[in-house]
Protein backbone atom coordinates (compact mmCIF):
# COMPACT_ATOMS: atom_id res chain seq x y z
CA UNK A 1 0.00 0.00 0.00
CA UNK A 2 1.66 2.56 -1.32
CA UNK A 3 -0.16 5.92 -1.18
CA UNK A 4 1.03 9.67 -1.71
CA UNK A 5 -0.26 12.18 0.60
CA UNK A 6 -2.28 13.55 -1.95
CA UNK A 7 -4.37 10.67 -1.95
CA UNK A 8 -4.67 10.57 1.85
CA UNK A 9 -6.07 14.43 1.67
CA UNK A 10 -8.74 13.05 -0.96
CA UNK A 11 -9.85 10.12 0.86
CA UNK A 12 -10.35 12.04 4.27
CA UNK A 13 -11.20 15.52 2.76
CA UNK A 14 -13.64 14.62 -0.16
CA UNK A 15 -14.48 10.96 -0.65
CA UNK A 16 -15.35 9.06 0.95
CA UNK A 17 -14.24 11.24 4.15
CA UNK A 18 -15.48 14.89 4.96
CA UNK A 19 -17.66 15.77 2.27
CA UNK A 20 -19.23 12.46 0.78
CA UNK A 21 -20.11 11.50 5.04
CA UNK A 22 -21.67 15.00 5.20
CA UNK A 23 -23.51 15.12 2.00
CA UNK A 24 -24.86 11.23 2.77
CA UNK A 25 -25.26 12.05 6.61
CA UNK A 26 -27.50 15.16 5.67
CA UNK A 27 -29.65 13.01 3.65
CA UNK A 28 -29.89 10.39 6.29
CA UNK A 29 -31.25 12.98 8.72
CA UNK A 30 -34.10 13.91 6.17
CA UNK A 31 -34.86 10.22 5.37
CA UNK A 32 -35.05 9.93 9.20
CA UNK A 33 -37.33 13.25 9.59
CA UNK A 34 -39.20 11.97 6.81
CA UNK A 35 -39.94 8.69 8.10
CA UNK A 36 -40.96 9.53 10.89
CA UNK A 37 -43.35 12.22 9.65
CA UNK A 38 -45.02 9.00 7.53
CA UNK A 39 -45.26 7.34 11.04
CA UNK A 40 -47.35 9.95 12.12
CA UNK A 41 -49.38 10.43 9.26
CA UNK A 42 -47.64 13.76 8.54
CA UNK A 43 -46.19 14.93 5.37
CA UNK A 44 -43.03 15.89 6.39
CA UNK A 45 -39.61 18.53 5.34
CA UNK A 46 -38.75 18.84 1.84
CA UNK A 47 -35.59 17.00 0.78
CA UNK A 48 -33.51 19.73 1.13
CA UNK A 49 -34.36 20.71 4.75
CA UNK A 50 -31.10 19.57 6.66
CA UNK A 51 -28.99 21.61 4.24
CA UNK A 52 -31.59 24.52 5.31
CA UNK A 53 -30.72 23.80 8.79
CA UNK A 54 -27.13 23.92 8.46
CA UNK A 55 -26.82 27.31 6.52
CA UNK A 56 -28.95 28.54 8.48
CA UNK A 57 -26.81 27.93 11.56
CA UNK A 58 -24.01 28.66 9.75
CA UNK A 59 -25.19 32.39 9.39
CA UNK A 60 -26.50 32.77 12.96
CA UNK A 61 -24.75 34.44 15.87
CA UNK A 62 -22.63 32.31 18.54
CA UNK A 63 -23.03 32.63 21.96
CA UNK A 64 -20.12 31.61 24.21
CA UNK A 65 -21.65 31.80 28.08
CA UNK A 66 -20.11 33.91 30.67
CA UNK A 67 -17.64 31.69 32.57
CA UNK A 68 -17.10 28.93 30.17
CA UNK A 69 -13.34 28.25 28.47
CA UNK A 70 -13.50 29.73 25.00
CA UNK A 71 -10.77 27.35 23.54
CA UNK A 72 -12.93 23.79 25.04
CA UNK A 73 -15.77 25.02 24.59
CA UNK A 74 -15.75 25.94 20.89
CA UNK A 75 -13.21 23.23 20.02
CA UNK A 76 -14.66 20.30 21.08
CA UNK A 77 -17.05 20.13 18.51
CA UNK A 78 -14.58 20.82 16.19
CA UNK A 79 -12.85 17.52 17.29
CA UNK A 80 -15.82 15.84 17.10
CA UNK A 81 -16.08 16.59 14.00
CA UNK A 82 -12.77 15.68 12.71
CA UNK A 83 -12.69 12.34 14.72
CA UNK A 84 -16.21 11.32 12.75
CA UNK A 85 -14.60 12.52 9.46
CA UNK A 86 -11.65 10.07 10.15
CA UNK A 87 -13.72 7.18 11.57
CA UNK A 88 -15.74 7.43 8.49
CA UNK A 89 -12.99 7.39 6.12
CA UNK A 90 -11.32 4.19 7.26
CA UNK A 91 -14.66 2.62 7.72
CA UNK A 92 -15.49 3.40 3.68
CA UNK A 93 -11.99 2.70 2.56
CA UNK A 94 -11.90 -0.94 4.46
CA UNK A 95 -14.64 -1.64 2.51
CA UNK A 96 -14.03 -0.18 -0.82
CA UNK A 97 -10.20 -1.18 -1.23
CA UNK A 98 -10.15 -3.47 1.14
CA UNK A 99 -5.98 -4.16 0.55
CA UNK A 100 -5.51 -0.52 2.43
CA UNK A 101 -6.41 -1.60 5.15
CA UNK A 102 -3.57 -1.13 8.14
CA UNK A 103 -2.86 -3.65 10.91
CA UNK A 104 -5.66 -3.09 13.80
CA UNK A 105 -7.50 -0.26 12.43
CA UNK A 106 -10.57 -2.29 14.55
CA UNK A 107 -8.66 -0.94 17.78
CA UNK A 108 -8.96 2.60 15.62
CA UNK A 109 -12.12 2.31 14.91
CA UNK A 110 -13.22 1.81 18.83
CA UNK A 111 -11.34 4.27 19.81
CA UNK A 112 -12.82 6.94 17.09
CA UNK A 113 -15.85 5.89 18.27
CA UNK A 114 -15.43 6.70 22.04
CA UNK A 115 -14.09 10.21 20.81
CA UNK A 116 -17.57 11.48 19.88
CA UNK A 117 -19.47 10.83 23.94
CA UNK A 118 -16.32 12.14 25.23
CA UNK A 119 -16.10 15.76 22.94
CA UNK A 120 -19.83 16.20 23.78
CA UNK A 121 -19.40 15.52 27.56
CA UNK A 122 -15.90 17.92 27.38
CA UNK A 123 -17.82 21.02 25.75
CA UNK A 124 -21.47 20.26 27.93
CA UNK A 125 -19.56 20.19 30.83
CA UNK A 126 -17.67 23.39 30.08
CA UNK A 127 -20.24 25.18 29.13
CA UNK A 128 -20.81 26.47 33.01
CA UNK A 129 -24.64 25.62 32.43
CA UNK A 130 -26.21 23.04 35.75
CA UNK A 131 -28.47 22.04 32.85
CA UNK A 132 -25.64 20.94 30.30
CA UNK A 133 -23.86 19.38 33.16
CA UNK A 134 -26.83 17.33 33.54
CA UNK A 135 -27.26 16.35 30.08
CA UNK A 136 -23.06 15.51 30.73
CA UNK A 137 -23.21 13.17 33.72
CA UNK A 138 -25.77 11.39 31.85
CA UNK A 139 -24.01 10.93 28.60
CA UNK A 140 -21.03 9.40 30.82
CA UNK A 141 -22.99 7.10 32.33
CA UNK A 142 -25.08 5.74 29.46
CA UNK A 143 -21.18 5.55 27.99
CA UNK A 144 -20.07 3.06 30.48
CA UNK A 145 -23.12 1.84 30.28
CA UNK A 146 -23.00 0.47 26.59
CA UNK A 147 -19.57 0.19 25.98
CA UNK A 148 -18.92 -3.08 27.68
CA UNK A 149 -21.81 -5.06 25.37
CA UNK A 150 -20.01 -3.04 22.57
CA UNK A 151 -16.98 -3.94 23.33
CA UNK A 152 -17.70 -8.38 24.02
CA UNK A 153 -20.17 -7.69 20.40
CA UNK A 154 -16.57 -7.04 18.30
CA UNK A 155 -15.05 -9.97 20.71
CA UNK A 156 -17.46 -11.75 18.88
CA UNK A 157 -16.54 -11.55 15.56
CA UNK A 158 -12.79 -11.56 16.32
CA UNK A 159 -12.99 -14.94 18.15
CA UNK A 160 -15.24 -15.98 15.16
CA UNK A 161 -13.13 -15.43 12.39
CA UNK A 162 -10.35 -16.89 13.98
CA UNK A 163 -8.40 -13.58 15.87
CA UNK A 164 -8.41 -11.62 12.49
CA UNK A 165 -7.61 -8.01 13.83
CA UNK A 166 -7.87 -5.92 10.24
CA UNK A 167 -11.31 -4.49 9.13
CA UNK A 168 -10.09 -5.63 5.45
CA UNK A 169 -9.80 -9.27 6.79
CA UNK A 170 -12.83 -9.43 8.35
CA UNK A 171 -14.49 -8.61 5.71
CA UNK A 172 -12.88 -11.10 3.34
CA UNK A 173 -13.80 -13.87 6.06
CA UNK A 174 -16.99 -12.85 5.33
CA UNK A 175 -16.96 -12.88 1.46
CA UNK A 176 -15.20 -16.63 2.06
CA UNK A 177 -17.96 -17.59 4.21
CA UNK A 178 -20.53 -15.98 5.24
CA UNK A 179 -21.84 -13.10 6.86
CA UNK A 180 -21.37 -12.49 10.71
CA UNK A 181 -24.96 -12.09 11.26
CA UNK A 182 -26.19 -15.33 9.43
CA UNK A 183 -24.58 -17.63 12.19
CA UNK A 184 -25.68 -17.88 16.11
CA UNK A 185 -23.02 -15.91 17.85
CA UNK A 186 -23.26 -13.49 15.14
CA UNK A 187 -26.91 -12.29 15.12
CA UNK A 188 -26.67 -12.25 19.11
CA UNK A 189 -23.50 -9.75 18.90
CA UNK A 190 -25.24 -7.76 16.21
CA UNK A 191 -28.44 -7.80 18.27
CA UNK A 192 -26.49 -5.96 21.52
CA UNK A 193 -24.21 -3.83 18.97
CA UNK A 194 -27.29 -1.95 17.36
CA UNK A 195 -28.54 -1.49 20.57
CA UNK A 196 -25.29 -0.08 21.91
CA UNK A 197 -25.54 2.09 18.47
CA UNK A 198 -28.86 3.05 19.37
CA UNK A 199 -27.52 4.83 22.45
CA UNK A 200 -23.97 5.64 20.97
CA UNK A 201 -26.45 8.56 18.54
CA UNK A 202 -28.36 9.55 21.20
CA UNK A 203 -31.73 8.10 19.90
CA UNK A 204 -35.01 7.66 21.68
CA UNK A 205 -35.15 5.30 23.78
CA UNK A 206 -31.76 6.46 24.67
CA UNK A 207 -32.16 9.99 23.97
CA UNK A 208 -31.43 10.79 28.18
CA UNK A 209 -28.42 12.56 27.89
CA UNK A 210 -30.40 15.42 25.70
CA UNK A 211 -34.13 15.08 26.46
CA UNK A 212 -35.78 18.14 25.20
CA UNK A 213 -38.93 18.10 26.97
CA UNK A 214 -36.96 17.77 30.48
CA UNK A 215 -33.83 18.97 29.99
CA UNK A 216 -34.11 21.12 27.27
CA UNK A 217 -31.73 19.90 24.43
CA UNK A 218 -28.86 18.80 27.33
CA UNK A 219 -25.52 18.74 26.33
CA UNK A 220 -26.38 21.11 23.11
CA UNK A 221 -28.55 23.26 25.41
CA UNK A 222 -25.80 26.35 25.23
CA UNK A 223 -24.54 26.13 21.84
CA UNK A 224 -25.32 28.34 18.90
CA UNK A 225 -24.81 29.36 15.78
CA UNK A 226 -22.19 27.49 13.53
CA UNK A 227 -20.84 25.52 16.92
CA UNK A 228 -24.71 24.20 16.97
CA UNK A 229 -24.46 23.85 13.12
CA UNK A 230 -21.02 21.53 13.55
CA UNK A 231 -22.70 19.31 16.15
CA UNK A 232 -25.38 19.10 14.23
CA UNK A 233 -23.51 17.67 11.15
CA UNK A 234 -21.16 15.47 13.64
CA UNK A 235 -24.54 14.01 14.33
CA UNK A 236 -25.94 13.45 11.09
CA UNK A 237 -22.33 12.27 10.03
CA UNK A 238 -21.95 9.82 12.90
CA UNK A 239 -25.50 8.58 11.74
CA UNK A 240 -24.25 7.47 8.28
CA UNK A 241 -21.22 5.92 9.95
CA UNK A 242 -22.66 4.09 12.73
CA UNK A 243 -25.03 2.49 9.64
CA UNK A 244 -21.78 1.15 7.41
CA UNK A 245 -20.02 0.10 10.81
CA UNK A 246 -23.17 -2.56 11.44
CA UNK A 247 -23.05 -3.58 7.83
CA UNK A 248 -19.02 -3.63 7.37
CA UNK A 249 -18.63 -5.95 10.61
CA UNK A 250 -22.02 -8.30 10.77
CA UNK A 251 -23.36 -7.80 7.34
CA UNK A 252 -20.62 -8.09 5.14
CA UNK A 253 -20.03 -4.76 4.03
CA UNK A 254 -21.68 -2.88 1.48
CA UNK A 255 -19.43 -4.06 -1.80
CA UNK A 256 -18.52 -6.96 -2.20
CA UNK A 257 -16.27 -9.14 -4.89
CA UNK A 258 -19.58 -10.52 -6.37
CA UNK A 259 -20.46 -8.38 -9.46
CA UNK A 260 -23.80 -7.72 -10.88
CA UNK A 261 -27.86 -6.88 -9.13
CA UNK A 262 -25.72 -7.62 -5.60
CA UNK A 263 -23.23 -4.49 -5.82
CA UNK A 264 -26.25 -2.28 -6.08
CA UNK A 265 -28.45 -4.05 -3.21
CA UNK A 266 -24.96 -3.64 -1.10
CA UNK A 267 -25.73 0.39 -0.43
CA UNK A 268 -29.42 -0.64 0.51
CA UNK A 269 -27.96 -2.22 3.26
CA UNK A 270 -27.07 0.45 5.39
CA UNK A 271 -30.32 2.31 4.42
CA UNK A 272 -32.37 -0.78 5.69
CA UNK A 273 -30.40 -0.46 9.02
CA UNK A 274 -31.01 3.02 9.71
CA UNK A 275 -35.24 2.23 8.83
CA UNK A 276 -34.79 -0.36 11.62
CA UNK A 277 -33.17 2.51 13.97
CA UNK A 278 -35.92 5.15 12.85
CA UNK A 279 -38.68 2.56 13.69
CA UNK A 280 -37.07 1.42 17.06
CA UNK A 281 -37.02 5.43 17.80
CA UNK A 282 -40.82 6.23 17.00
CA UNK A 283 -41.87 3.12 18.88
CA UNK A 284 -40.36 3.71 22.06
CA UNK A 285 -40.87 6.43 25.29
CA UNK A 286 -37.56 7.62 26.36
CA UNK A 287 -36.17 5.37 29.39
CA UNK A 288 -34.51 6.86 32.45
CA UNK A 289 -30.91 7.09 33.16
CA UNK A 290 -30.98 3.96 35.56
CA UNK A 291 -33.01 1.99 33.60
CA UNK A 292 -30.79 2.42 30.49
CA UNK A 293 -28.09 1.27 32.60
CA UNK A 294 -30.18 -1.81 33.68
CA UNK A 295 -31.08 -2.47 30.54
CA UNK A 296 -27.68 -2.27 29.20
CA UNK A 297 -25.97 -4.15 31.91
CA UNK A 298 -28.65 -7.05 32.67
CA UNK A 299 -30.16 -7.71 29.12
CA UNK A 300 -27.65 -6.53 26.75
CA UNK A 301 -24.85 -7.93 28.20
CA UNK A 302 -25.58 -11.21 28.97
CA UNK A 303 -26.76 -11.25 24.99
CA UNK A 304 -23.53 -10.16 23.87
CA UNK A 305 -21.96 -12.39 26.87
CA UNK A 306 -23.99 -15.63 25.49
CA UNK A 307 -23.20 -14.66 21.60
CA UNK A 308 -19.39 -14.99 22.32
CA UNK A 309 -19.42 -17.92 24.50
CA UNK A 310 -21.64 -19.13 21.52
CA UNK A 311 -18.72 -18.24 19.02
CA UNK A 312 -15.85 -19.71 21.43
CA UNK A 313 -17.67 -23.11 20.77
CA UNK A 314 -17.85 -22.33 16.70
CA UNK A 315 -21.32 -21.53 16.32
CA UNK B 1 -24.14 35.67 -2.73
CA UNK B 2 -23.30 34.57 0.67
CA UNK B 3 -26.47 36.65 2.09
CA UNK B 4 -29.15 35.55 -0.49
CA UNK B 5 -28.15 31.91 0.78
CA UNK B 6 -27.92 32.97 4.29
CA UNK B 7 -31.52 34.90 3.75
CA UNK B 8 -32.91 31.60 1.65
CA UNK B 9 -31.51 29.45 4.10
CA UNK B 10 -33.39 31.11 7.24
CA UNK B 11 -36.63 31.77 5.82
CA UNK B 12 -37.10 27.87 4.86
CA UNK B 13 -35.99 26.53 8.68
CA UNK B 14 -37.01 28.77 11.13
CA UNK B 15 -36.65 26.82 14.49
CA UNK B 16 -39.69 28.14 16.94
CA UNK B 17 -39.12 28.76 20.74
CA UNK B 18 -42.30 29.57 22.35
CA UNK B 19 -43.04 31.72 26.10
CA UNK B 20 -45.66 31.52 27.82
CA UNK B 21 -45.89 35.35 29.14
CA UNK B 22 -48.86 34.68 31.56
CA UNK B 23 -51.06 33.09 29.02
CA UNK B 24 -54.29 31.46 29.90
CA UNK B 25 -52.72 28.46 28.68
CA UNK B 26 -55.07 28.34 25.03
CA UNK B 27 -52.88 30.17 22.45
CA UNK B 28 -50.11 27.66 23.93
CA UNK B 29 -52.37 24.17 22.88
CA UNK B 30 -53.27 25.53 19.89
CA UNK B 31 -49.14 26.21 19.29
CA UNK B 32 -49.15 22.46 19.55
CA UNK B 33 -51.97 22.00 17.15
CA UNK B 34 -49.54 23.05 14.86
CA UNK B 35 -47.17 20.25 15.11
CA UNK B 36 -50.06 17.87 14.58
CA UNK B 37 -50.47 15.96 11.51
CA UNK B 38 -53.64 18.05 10.29
CA UNK B 39 -51.56 21.69 9.94
CA UNK B 40 -47.59 19.62 10.26
CA UNK B 41 -45.42 22.76 9.91
CA UNK B 42 -42.46 20.75 9.44
CA UNK B 43 -43.64 20.87 5.75
CA UNK B 44 -42.02 24.39 5.99
CA UNK B 45 -39.53 23.84 8.26
CA UNK B 46 -40.59 25.08 10.83
CA UNK B 47 -39.34 22.86 14.41
CA UNK B 48 -39.74 23.44 18.15
CA UNK B 49 -36.06 24.47 19.26
CA UNK B 50 -35.41 23.23 23.37
CA UNK B 51 -33.31 26.04 23.87
CA UNK B 52 -33.83 29.94 23.08
CA UNK B 53 -30.45 29.55 22.06
CA UNK B 54 -31.36 26.89 19.04
CA UNK B 55 -34.23 29.14 17.75
CA UNK B 56 -34.92 31.64 15.04
CA UNK B 57 -38.10 32.37 15.69
CA UNK B 58 -39.49 33.34 18.84
CA UNK B 59 -43.48 32.61 19.53
CA UNK B 60 -44.84 35.08 22.58
CA UNK B 61 -48.03 34.24 24.07
CA UNK B 62 -50.35 35.66 26.95
CA UNK B 63 -50.49 39.40 28.49
CA UNK B 64 -46.42 40.22 29.56
CA UNK B 65 -46.99 41.25 32.94
CA UNK B 66 -44.60 43.05 35.16
CA UNK B 67 -43.06 39.90 36.42
CA UNK B 68 -42.74 37.76 33.93
CA UNK B 69 -41.66 41.11 31.45
CA UNK B 70 -38.20 40.58 32.75
CA UNK B 71 -37.95 36.88 31.78
CA UNK B 72 -39.37 37.80 28.31
CA UNK B 73 -36.96 40.36 27.77
CA UNK B 74 -33.92 37.87 28.87
CA UNK B 75 -35.22 35.51 26.67
CA UNK B 76 -35.30 37.53 23.82
CA UNK B 77 -31.32 38.55 24.47
CA UNK B 78 -30.59 34.99 24.32
CA UNK B 79 -31.83 34.29 21.00
CA UNK B 80 -28.62 34.04 18.36
CA UNK B 81 -29.96 37.35 15.80
CA UNK B 82 -31.07 37.09 13.26
CA UNK B 83 -34.43 36.21 14.71
CA UNK B 84 -38.14 36.86 14.32
CA UNK B 85 -40.62 37.29 16.98
CA UNK B 86 -44.44 36.88 16.73
CA UNK B 87 -46.71 38.19 18.71
CA UNK B 88 -49.82 35.47 19.44
CA UNK B 89 -53.01 36.11 20.25
CA UNK B 90 -54.96 39.51 21.50
CA UNK B 91 -53.15 39.23 24.46
CA UNK B 92 -49.46 39.63 23.56
CA UNK B 93 -50.90 42.07 20.88
CA UNK B 94 -52.83 44.82 22.83
CA UNK B 95 -53.85 43.10 26.47
CA UNK B 96 -57.32 42.02 25.22
CA UNK B 97 -59.35 41.78 28.31
CA UNK B 98 -56.98 41.96 31.03
CA UNK B 99 -56.15 45.86 29.90
CA UNK B 100 -56.89 47.15 33.02
CA UNK B 101 -55.01 45.24 35.25
CA UNK B 102 -52.35 46.08 37.93
CA UNK B 103 -50.15 44.33 36.80
CA UNK B 104 -49.85 44.76 32.77
CA UNK B 105 -46.48 45.55 31.60
CA UNK B 106 -47.91 47.23 28.31
CA UNK B 107 -48.12 45.13 25.04
CA UNK B 108 -45.16 43.18 24.03
CA UNK B 109 -44.06 45.48 21.27
CA UNK B 110 -43.71 48.21 23.57
CA UNK B 111 -40.84 46.11 25.00
CA UNK B 112 -39.14 44.17 22.56
CA UNK B 113 -39.39 44.38 18.15
CA UNK B 114 -42.06 42.33 17.26
CA UNK B 115 -42.06 41.66 13.41
CA UNK B 116 -45.28 39.54 12.86
CA UNK B 117 -48.78 39.63 15.04
CA UNK B 118 -51.30 36.79 15.24
CA UNK B 119 -54.44 38.07 16.52
CA UNK B 120 -57.49 36.19 18.00
CA UNK B 121 -58.49 34.54 21.09
CA UNK B 122 -56.65 32.23 21.00
CA UNK B 123 -55.95 31.95 16.93
CA UNK B 124 -57.14 29.59 14.96
CA UNK B 125 -53.83 27.45 13.96
CA UNK B 126 -54.13 28.43 10.18
CA UNK B 127 -53.74 32.20 10.94
CA UNK B 128 -51.04 30.97 13.09
CA UNK B 129 -49.84 29.81 9.78
CA UNK B 130 -50.33 32.71 7.73
CA UNK B 131 -48.83 34.62 10.22
CA UNK B 132 -45.83 32.60 9.82
CA UNK B 133 -45.87 32.84 6.25
CA UNK B 134 -46.14 36.69 6.71
CA UNK B 135 -42.93 36.42 8.43
CA UNK B 136 -41.22 34.53 5.84
CA UNK B 137 -42.18 36.94 3.14
CA UNK B 138 -41.17 39.67 5.56
CA UNK B 139 -37.31 38.22 5.99
CA UNK B 140 -36.89 37.47 2.04
CA UNK B 141 -37.72 41.61 1.82
CA UNK B 142 -34.88 42.80 4.11
CA UNK B 143 -31.73 43.80 2.41
CA UNK B 144 -29.32 42.78 4.84
CA UNK B 145 -29.81 40.36 8.02
S1 LIG C 1 -55.30 35.70 23.57
FE1 LIG C 1 -57.06 34.66 24.46
S2 LIG C 1 -56.54 32.50 24.29
FE2 LIG C 1 -54.67 33.63 24.01
S3 LIG C 1 -53.74 33.75 26.04
FE3 LIG C 1 -54.98 35.59 25.78
S4 LIG C 1 -56.94 35.09 26.66
FE4 LIG C 1 -55.89 33.17 26.31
Amino acid sequence: MNMSVGWVFFYLLVFPGFLFTSVVGLLYTWVDRKVTARIQFRVGPPLLQPFYDFFKLLGKDTFVPEGAPRSIFLGAPLIGLASVSVLSTVLLVSNLFPGQAFAGDLIVVLYLFAFVPIVLILGASSSSNPISALGASREMSLYLAYELPLLFALATIIVKSGGLLKIGDLLQWQWTNHPFLYSASGALAFVSAFLCMQAKLGFVPFDIAEAEQEIMGGITLEYSGPVLAVLKLTKAMLYFTVSIFLTVFFWGGFRSPREGWYHILGWLKPLAIIVLIILIKNTNPRLRIDQALRFFWSIVLVLSIAGFILATVGL
Amino acid sequence: MLKKLKKAALARSLWIYHVAASPCNNCDIEILDLLTPRFDVERFGLLLAASPRHADLLLVTGMVNKKVLDRVLRVYAQIPKPCVVAAVGSCAISGDLFVDSYNFAGPLDKHIPVDVYIGGCPPKPEAMILGVMRAIEKLKKLKDL
